[in-house]
C-alpha cells in the first residue's frame, strides 16, 4: 500500500539512502511512524537506529528478496508480504519473551489469519477497504460495492478505484460474494470481466490523490482505506466513510524482524518500544489509522473517534473481514487480469 | 607513430557509457532468459517463456497501442513544431535567438511539474472549466483529463521543443537564393515549400520525429498522470514488472523488445539524414 502522495520521493531517498553497517536498519513507508520517533528511540535504549525508507511494499520486498533480508533489520510491510518472508525463511520467529509490549495489543489481534499467535510478524495498524464518497453531492447514500462498480448515472466519470492489484480485484470479488483470496478461474473470470465494464463509468484508477479528488470535487465516490477517507475528512465534514454491505477485506500492516538481523536485541528493542502505548499512539493520533494496541486506543481523544467515525471500528468487527492473504502462484494470474483490464477499452 | 590522443581523449566517454549502458543492458538482456522465481528474484534455468510471452496478443496488443500513440503524438508534433520553425526562420535574423529562447523555455521546469500542470488545467474543477463558467458557459464540459486524448496533449506538449529545434536548424541554414530562383524560374509559393524547401529540410523532420516517437513509446509518467492509469503504455508494463509484480525476467524481456524498436528508429533516422544530405552534396 502507498502511505503517502509522496511516493516518488520516497522512492529516491530510499534509493539514495545507504545506511551503514553497524547501525540498527529499520525500513519503513515514509511517514509512517512520528518523525522523531528513531531519536527518541535511540535516547530511551542506547541504541543507533538508522530509518530508509520504501514507496511500496513491492519495492521492499524486491531488495529483501535480492538479498535474502541482508542489510536490514526490521521491516514494516502488509500482511500477505510478512508471510511471504516467513515462506522465504527471511522473517524471524519472535521470541515474546523479548516483546513484553505485545500484551497491550487486543486479543484480536493474535488471532491474525495471516499469522495466528503473531509468531514472525506484529502488527502495526489495521483497517478496512470502503466506500469514501461527498455526502452533499450525491443523492443516495452508496452501501454496496455495485454502487462503485455499476453507478448510477450522475456518478459517471465520478468515481476512481485502487490501482493496486489485490485492491482493485478486490472490489469485485467482494461484490460478487467471492473470497478476496480466490483462485478460481470461473470467479476471476467474472471479476475481470465486472471491473473492465466498471471501466466505462470511471474516472481513474488512484491509490495516491483520491481523497484530493473527493475535497475537489473531481471525484463523487472512491475506493479508499479508511485511513485516507480520514484525510479527506478532516478537509470537508461532508466527506463520509461506509464499508458497503457485501463487507470489506481487512488489511494489516506489520512489523517483522530479519532472521539474519546482526543487531537482533536491537531490533526486538525497537519493536517493544515501537508497542509502548504512547508511541504506538502517534499513528492514530496522527495518520488517523486504526492500530491493534488495546493501550493504545484507550487512551485516544473520544473527539477524533466521532470526528473520524471509522477509527471506532471495534477489533471484533474488523476480525469479521477476510484478510488478503498471499495467493502464492496464483499472484500471476491476478498480475495478468490487472494487465488485461487495464489494456481493455 | 601514429598519434594516440584521440584515444585517450576518448576513453573516459566510452569507458562511461560501457560501464553505465553497453554493460546493464547486456545484464536485462541475459535477465530475459531466465524464470522468475514464485515470490519474484531469479531462477537461474534457461527458458524462452518471457520472448514467447512477450508476442502474447494481451502484450504484442499494448506494444502496438504504444506505437500507435507515439506515432500520433510524433506526427502532430512534427506539423506544429514544423509550422512554429518555418516561422522563426522567417523572422529577423536578431528576433530568432529570442524566440528560440521561449521555444526551450518550458524545459527550464521539470517533467513532472509540467506534466502535473496539465492536470490542474484539465481536470473537471480545473482552470479551463472555471474559465468556461466564468465566460457563461454552463452545463457539463467532456472529460478532458485521464483520456488517451490528455496523453497525446501532454506527449505532444513536452516534446514539441525538439521539434522545434530539429526542424529551425536545417530551415536556417536554407539559402534563401534558392528559393528565390525557384521561384525565378515559375514555380509558386506552395509548388516552392513542397518541392525545395521541403526536401531540403527532411532530416530535421526525421530527427524531430524520431526523438518525438522514441521518447513517447517508453514515457510511463505521462499515461500514468494524465490517462489516470486507465490504459498502459509499454513504459507502464515494464515498470510494473519490475516495481509491483516483481517479474524481472519478463520485464527485462519486454524492456530488450522496446530497446530494439527504438534503435532501429534511430538508425534508419541516421540513413535517411545521411541520404538525404549525401544527395544535397552530389
Amino acid at each position: 500500500m502507498f502511505r503517502t502522495p509522496l511516493t516518488g520521493l520516497a522512492l529516491i531517498a530510499a534509493l539514495t539512502s545507504a545506511a551503514s553497517a553497524d547501525d540498527l536498519v529499520i525500513s519503513n513507508w515514509d511517514g509512517y511512524m512520528a518523525p522523531d520517533a528513531i531519536d527518541a528511540f535511540n535516547t530511551d535504549t542506547d541504541n543507533t537506529a538508522e530509518l530508509v525508507l520504501h514507496g511500496t511494499n513491492e519495492e521492499i520486498m524486491g531488495k529483501l528478496i535480492a538479498s535474502k533480508g541482508a542489510g536490514y533489520d526490521v521491516v514494516f510491510v502488509s500482511s500477505p508480504f510478512a508471510e511471504v518472508l516467513n515462506k522465504l525463511g527471511i522473517a524471524e520467529t519472535l521470541d515474546h519473551a523479548k516483546l513484553p509490549n505485545i500484551a497491550n495489543l487486543y486479543p484480536a489481534a493474535n488471532e491474525l489469519k495471516h499469522d495466528p499467535g503473531n509468531a514472525f510478524s506484529v502488527p502495526y495498524a489495521w483497517g478496512t477497504t470502503g466506500l469514501c464518497y461527498r455526502a452533499d453531492l450525491i443523492d443516495e447514500t452508496p452501501d454496496s460495492w455495485w454502487d462503485l462498480l455499476t453507478p448510477p448515472d450522475d456518478l459517471k466519470d465520478k468515481v476512481t478505484m485502487l490501482a493496486t492489484d489485490r485492491w482493485l480485484l478486490a472490489a469485485a470479488q467482494l461484490a460478487n460474494g467471492y473470497s478476496v483470496n480466490t483462485t478460481d478461474e470461473a470467479e476471476l473470470a467474472k471479476v475481470k470481466e465486472d471491473l473492465i465494464s466498471a471501466k466505462q463509468t470511471l474516472l481513474a484508477y488512484d491509490d495516491t490523490t483520491f481523497y484530493a479528488k473527493l475535497v475537489s470535487g473531481e471525484a463523487d465516490l472512491v475506493q479508499a482505506w479508511d485511513g485516507w477517507c480520514n484525510y479527506g475528512i478532516a478537509e470537508n465534514a461532508d466527506i463520509k466513510y461506509v464499508i458497503p454491505a457485501e463487507g470489506s477485506d481487512l488489511w494489516v500492516d506489520t512489523m517483522v524482524i530479519i532472521k539474519g538481523s546482526e543487531h537482533k536485541d536491537a531490533a526486538y528493542a525497537f519493536v517493544n518500544w515501537m508497542l509502548d502505548a504512547e508511541h504506538h499512539r502517534w499513528a492514530a493520533e496522527n495518520i488517523l489509522y486504526k492500530v491493534p494496541n488495546k493501550a493504545a486506543m484507550e487512551g485516544l481523544d473520544p473527539s477524533l473517534i466521532a470526528t473520524f467515525p471509522n477509527m471506532g471500528i471495534t477489533p471484533e468487527d474488523l476480525l469479521g473481514y477476510e484478510q488478503l492473504l498471499d495467493v502464492g502462484e496464483a499472484q500471476r494470474a491476478y498480475s495478468r487480469i490487472v494487465s488485461e483490464i487495464k489494456a481493455a477499452d | 607513430m601514429r598519434d594516440r590522443r584521440p584515444l585517450y581523449l576518448m576513453t573516459p566517454a566510452l569507458g562511461w557509457l560501457t560501464a553505465f549502458m553497453v554493460v546493464p543492458c547486456l545484464l536485462i538482456l541475459g535477465l530475459a532468459f531466465f524464470r522468475r522465481g514464485l515470490y519474484g528474484g531469479i531462477e537461474y534455468t534457461l527458458t524462452w517463456e518471457n520472448i514467447r510471452l512477450v508476442f502474447d496478443p494481451l502484450y504484442a496488443g499494448i506494444f502496438l497501442k504504444s506505437a500507435w500513440i507515439a506515432g500520433l503524438s510524433a506526427l502532430i508534433a512534427v506539423v506544429l513544431g514544423y509550422a512554429a520553425a518555418y516561422a522563426i526562420a522567417a523572422m529577423p535574423r536578431r528576433h530568432q535567438p529570442l524566440l528560440l529562447f521561449f521555444a526551450v523555455l518550458p524545459f527550464w521546469s521539470n517533467y513532472l511539474v509540467r506534466t502535473y500542470a496539465w492536470i490542474v488545467l484539465l481536470n473537471r474543477e480545473g482552470l479551463i472549466v472555471h474559465l468556461a463558467r466564468l465566460l457563461g458557459f454552463e452545463g457539463e464540459l467532456p472529460s478532458m483529463l485521464y483520456t488517451e486524448t490528455a496523453v497525446v496533449v501532454g506527449l505532444v506538449y513536452n516534446y514539441l521543443p525538439f521539434v522545434i529545434l530539429a526542424c529551425y536548424a536545417p530551415l536556417s541554414r536554407l539559402n534563401p537564393e534558392v528559393s528565390e530562383a525557384s521561384r525565378d524560374l515559375g514555380a509558386g509559393g506552395w509548388t516552392t515549400f513542397r518541392r525545395v524547401v521541403l526536401p531540403m529540410t527532411v532530416p530535421g523532420i526525421a530527427t524531430g520525429f524520431t526523438f518525438v516517437f522514441v521518447l513517447s513509446i517508453g514515457n510511463f509518467v505521462t499515461p500514468a498522470l494524465l490517462g489516470g492509469g486507465q490504459f498502459q503504455m509499454i513504459g507502464n508494463l515494464v515498470y510494473a514488472q519490475f516495481l509491483t509484480a516483481n517479474d524481472w525476467p519478463f520485464g527485462a524481456a519486454l524492456s530488450i523488445f522496446l530497446i530494439a524498436i527504438m534503435m532501429g528508429l534511430l538508425t534508419l533516422q541516421t540513413f535517411a539524414s545521411e541520404k538525404a544530405s549525401g544527395g544535397r552534396n552530389a
